[in-house]
């Protein structure tokens, strides 16, 4: 049976991991080949890393620090940030990502989409999507890092890129993201249902119970965080030991 | 010592395999280049993409002559991963059809979603269970879990070819072998010890 993964995200700023809250207020978290090797130690299933800087300060990916990650990273690794053409997403992969998330180009430019899925398959691309919740309890989709407000729907968004060929959706709520407040579940079950590829939840876990919320009400194949292994004393292993001991197939 | 040619042929993450490959005690060689892959003891065909453009790019580089020397020919051992699994089969029908290299009789076509929750691409931790005695999983747990990211399987022609089975969208084929020519679904070089411990065995064959 195909595992419920458990995720940790590694974002990137400029000079090592950083972790905010509501994507500000950053904290230095330490280096990002120390959370590497920890990690893979502790196997973890999958890391995201996503460098939050890269689109705004308008530069392509960090090949060379990604070269340097993935040689140390015996799991699944997915890199994003600064992701603007096919020529990225192939010198991604060629220093070792395995898949390449794209955020604000699948909006600006959603052809990106198509043209890395006909080079390298559905399976590689990631679309991340960022979202706040307006008042009246519809979402938004955000892109350069939650700085611009698109007007778009994100389940409507989600769709259209799945159509374009999409592999994977990894779903953020702006406003949880830190708060380690629990995920939006809604905001997950509303991308969830509009898509039929998997959809990974993020932003605002801060406890077991959160990950299993967001899992079985928010349909989420997977459950990606950061601040519970920064800032608490959770660990990936005791994450699914509790989603195991709660019926869902995990990997031990 | 064990030369391990990673046939480049502008498919995607070689990196992580040359880094597994030199954990597990071999010496990998990321290579386009016919002499590379003649001079290696073990060649391993990796692969992220799309099947047409998989066998194109082989084609392009003429690296289908040289590995169909190497490996049709003079049974030096050669492990597929993912893509490089598929493309072992006669044909696939990513976009169209293609023609594979064909050393294992067999199809390469699109999953179909079973009952419940099953999302295409099956990505994710899931189980391998070898249905026939192989020494690709000597010394690994019956149901272990590996990496997967794929889109499309491998149907293969005789069940003898089969090695293992894993559970989604109705059971599908995760490993292959005939002779010294396998091939896994799975990513090895992301499926931590497991994973190793497939390729230790590969470098051992």
């Amino acid at each position: 049976m195909l595992k419920i993964r458990v995720i940790a995200t590694l974002l990137y700023k400029g000079w090592g991991l950083v972790k905010g809250v509501g994507f500000d207020s950053w904290r230095r978290t330490g280096s990002a080949m120390q959370a590497v090797k920890v990690y893979n130690m502790r196997e973890m299933d999958e890391l995201v890393f996503l460098d939050i800087t890269a689109t705004n300060e308008r530069r392509r990916p960090d090949f060379a620090l990604v070269d340097e990650l993935a040689d140390e990273c015996f799991m699944p690794l997915t890199v994003g940030g600064g992701v603007t053409t096919v020529d990225d997403v192939r010198d991604l992969l060629r220093v070792g990502a395995d898949k390449v998330a794209v955020n604000t180009t699948a909006v600006t430019d959603p052809g990106l989409v198509r043209r890395i899925a006909d080079r390298f398959g559905s399976q590689c691309i990631v679309v991340s999507i960022d979202a706040r919740r307006r008042s009246d309890g519809t979402y938004e989709a955000c892109t350069n890092s939650g700085t611009v407000a698109t007007g778009r729907d994100p389940a409507e968004l989600a769709y259209e890129v799945e159509a374009l060929g999409a592999g994977e959706i990894l779903v953020t709520s702006v406003e949880r993201d830190g708060t380690m407040s629990g995920y939006d579940v809604e905001l997950t079950r509303r991308v969830s249902e509009a898509v039929s590829i998997p959809v990974i939840a993020s932003g605002g876990a801060g406890s077991y119970g959160d990950m299993v919320h967001v899992i079985s009400e928010g349909k989420a194949s997977a459950v990606a965080s950061a601040s519970i292994y920064h800032f608490t004393q959770q660990t990936p292993l005791e994450a699914k030991r509790y989603l195991r001991d709660r019926g869902f197939a995990v990997r031990l | 010592m064990t030369r391990v040619a990673i046939v480049d042929y502008g498919m995607g993450n070689l990196d992580s395999v040359a880094r597994a490959v030199e954990e597990c005690g071999g010496v990998p060689v990321v290579t386009g280049r016919a002499a590379d892959i003649g001079s290696a003891n073990r060649i391993i065909l990796p692969g992220v993409g799309a099947f047409p453009d998989g066998m194109r790019n082989l084609k392009e580089r003429s690296l289908d002559k040289i590995l169909h020397e190497q490996v049709a020919e003079k049974g030096i051992p050669l492990l597929g991963i993912c893509l490089g699994m598929q493309l072992l089969a006669t044909r696939g029908w990513e976009g169209g059809e293609t023609e594979g290299l064909g050393w294992i009789g067999g199809e390469v076509r699109r999953l179909q979603p079973g009952e419940g929750n099953t999302r295409i691409p099956h990505v994710g931790w899931n189980e391998v269970f070898a249905i026939r005695e192989s020494p690709l999983f000597r010394g690994i747990p019956e149901g272990k879990d590996f990496y997967f990211v794929h889109s499309y399987h491998f149907l293969c022609d005789d069940d003898r070819d089969v090695l293992a089975r894993t559970p989604y969208c109705g059971g599908f084929v995760s490993a292959i072998g005939r002779g010294s020519v396998f091939g896994v679904q799975f990513h090895p070089e992301k499926s931590q010890r497991a994973g190793f411990q497939v390729l230790r065995n590969f470098l051992g064959v």
